[in-house]
């Protein structure tokens, strides 16, 4: 077997045990944060789809977590706790903004691109701390989606292997778009978008389906994100975010199926220990963990264009 | 007499106060080569970008397969049969051969929306594009990168592209630029063997070529067309040998 294949499987099988493993060892803390990795790696797979395979940086896609969350918290808040009503009504909301921002900003490129995806997301950011009605800034506590009886997502345990399914369903499926005939034509046009043109494809419609594709994805890695902390607010949907979500990309290596589940855990990780590491050394040079963080982004830009994927060996189709 | 395939009517495309393309009529038959030739700055490429749909003319009629083109954009014109390859080698770099010219066929093979199966499995797609690469002699390359092809493979690459959707019509952009005089040989050799088969709109600097392939010839210099006829009229106008061919075959 190949070492990809080997490192691949013991992650997924790590991953698929860590409610057992965090019980074992005592470490149930451990659980929210393997929850927030898989939760991130769905955001982050379905911006790889339009990112990686697309060669479309759009630097909005926390608007989808704040869209899918949203609709989650503002249903609840009026009392419609309902998951069976909460998460279409949440993919169908993300699905329109996406259909609807995708529209509009893929007819531009390159930097124009990166720009007007923020200036979307910002605007969805405002209109969020402006909802008064439900928490303004300060965000809004709720009660999670309810499926009557079948699953109770406040037990830790079922709610991450719900998150863990939702995961591997998305990677199967964007591990099978990517060698269809709608990904070739994605990652032809990312190659190539003149030559596509001239061969007759109609550019923009597959790019607008992937980017909505995309936005579906992320608005359900959103709704997980409310369900997770039973909290929504505008800072789920801040530029950082969408900021963020490009790093774990980058990181885990753009273009690489599994290249978003390495890169959100490497990005949790890091959270995680370079702060108590920073602290050891000195008091309070914690807070500062991305002041090292930073390059270690710049380094692996410029050495590591693969990211983590990359240290696996070389990847084919 | 025969209705053209393609077709322009006092054709007119303007850079602020350049006119790039000055009232151009020019029109291809089926089945015949006809040649474009011209100086640097004719207005060659503003007039292959018009008849593609990159670019929009400011005036006049571009008619294709019976039908006003004029607005169209380039998807529908492919989808009508107007294929191209281009001046400056366009491939896609990070796909295998073969994979290029699977591309080029599921363009005309319906919708590509089908997100499960997996297209590299689909013998409907591979096995045209493998019978595409042998057409022009690049079978046993089918399995290596695009970027790693020899500069004269890759323009072999791109006719391959072209003649997958089995258009009517060639808009070939130069397709010897930067070859050497055997990789030459081989393509003229190639689309003389591909004549029989559709038109071609043939954009060339390399008059050998030209004469060796055309059935028609036209001049186009400050955007304006001086002379068409076939090979042995041009040959011997006058005015085109002073703004043009004095230079080339003296």
């Amino acid at each position: 077997m190949k070492p990809r294949t080997v490192v691949t499987g013991l992650v997924l099988l790590a991953f698929a045990l860590l409610p057992l493993l965090t019980e074992f060892f005592d470490q149930r803390y451990l659980l929210s944060v393997g929850t927030r990795i898989v939760i991130w790696s769905i955001a982050a797979v379905s911006l790889n789809m339009i990112l990686g395979y697309g060669g479309l940086v759009s630097f909005g896609h926390a608007a989808f977590f704040g869209i899918g969350g949203y609709a989650v918290g503002i249903l609840a808040a009026n009392g419609l706790h309902s998951g069976w009503l909460q998460w279409p009504v949440a993919i169908a909301a993300s699905v329109l903004w996406a259909a609807l921002i995708g529209a509009l900003s893929l007819r531009t490129r390159g930097v124009y691109f990166i720009m007007i995806t923020l200036a979307f997301a910002q605007l969805l950011y405002y209109v969020s701390a402006g909802l008064e009605a439900y928490g303004g800034d300060d965000g809004l506590n709720i009660s999670r989606s309810r499926f009557s009886g079948l699953i109770d997502l406040r037990d830790k345990a079922s709610f991450y292997w719900l998150c863990f399914v939702l995961l591997c369903a998305t990677l199967w499926f964007c591990g099978r778009l990517a060698n269809s005939r709608f990904g070739l034509v994605l990652r032809g046009a990312r190659s190539n978008e003149l030559r596509m043109t001239a061969l007759g494809f109609p550019v923009f419609r597959y790019q607008l389906v992937a980017f909505t594709i995309s936005g579906a994805l992320g608005g359900l890695a959103g709704i997980l994100l409310a369900n997770e902390g039973a909290y929504v607010s505008p800072a789920m949907m801040s530029w950082v975010k969408s900021g963020d979500l490009i790093v774990v990309v980058v990181l885990g290596g753009i273009g690489a199926l599994f290249g978003p589940l390495y890169g959100a855990i490497a990005f949790f990780a890091l959270e995680e220990f370079l702060k108590p590491l920073l602290d050891l050394l000195h008091k309070g040079w914690g807070e500062y963990w991305q002041i090292v963080f930073g390059p270690m982004l710049v380094l692996i830009a410029l050495y590591a264009k693969g990211g983590i994927d990359s240290l696996l060996g070389r990847r084919h189709g | 007499m025969v209705e053209p395939l393609l077709s322009t009517q006092s054709l007119v495309k303007r850079f602020g106060g350049l006119v790039a393309t000055d009232s151009v009529s020019i029109d291809v038959l089926p089945g015949e080569i006809h040649a474009l030739i011209g100086p640097n700055g004719a207005g060659k490429t503003t007039l292959v970008g018009q008849l593609t749909g990159n670019l929009a003319p400011d005036s006049g009629t571009i008619r294709f397969a019976g039908r006003d083109v004029t607005r169209l954009p380039t998807h529908a014109r492919v989808a009508l049969g107007l294929a191209r390859s281009f001046q400056i080698t366009s491939v896609l770099r990070e796909f295998t051969a073969l994979d290029n010219v699977a591309l080029a066929v599921q363009a005309h093979a319906g919708h590509s929306f089908r997100f499960l199966a997996d297209a590299r499995d689909d013998t409907s797609l591979r096995e045209p594009a493998r019978r595409g690469l042998e057409a022009v002699g690049l079978d046993e390359r089918a399995n290596t990168l695009a970027s790693a092809l020899s500069h004269g493979e890759q323009r072999q690459l791109e006719i391959a592209m072209a003649l997958a959707g089995n258009p009517k019509l060639l808009l070939l952009d130069e397709p010897m630029a930067g070859m050497g005089v055997e990789e030459s040989q081989a393509m003229i050799g190639l689309l003389r063997a591909l004549k029989s088969t559709r038109a071609m709109l043939l954009i060339e600097h390399d008059m050998d070529a030209v004469f060796a392939l055309a059935d028609r010839i036209t001049v186009l210099v400050y955007g304006r067309v001086i002379a068409s006829g076939t090979p042995e009229q041009i040959r011997a106008n006058v005015e085109v040998r002073q703004a043009y061919l004095g230079e080339e075959i003296a």
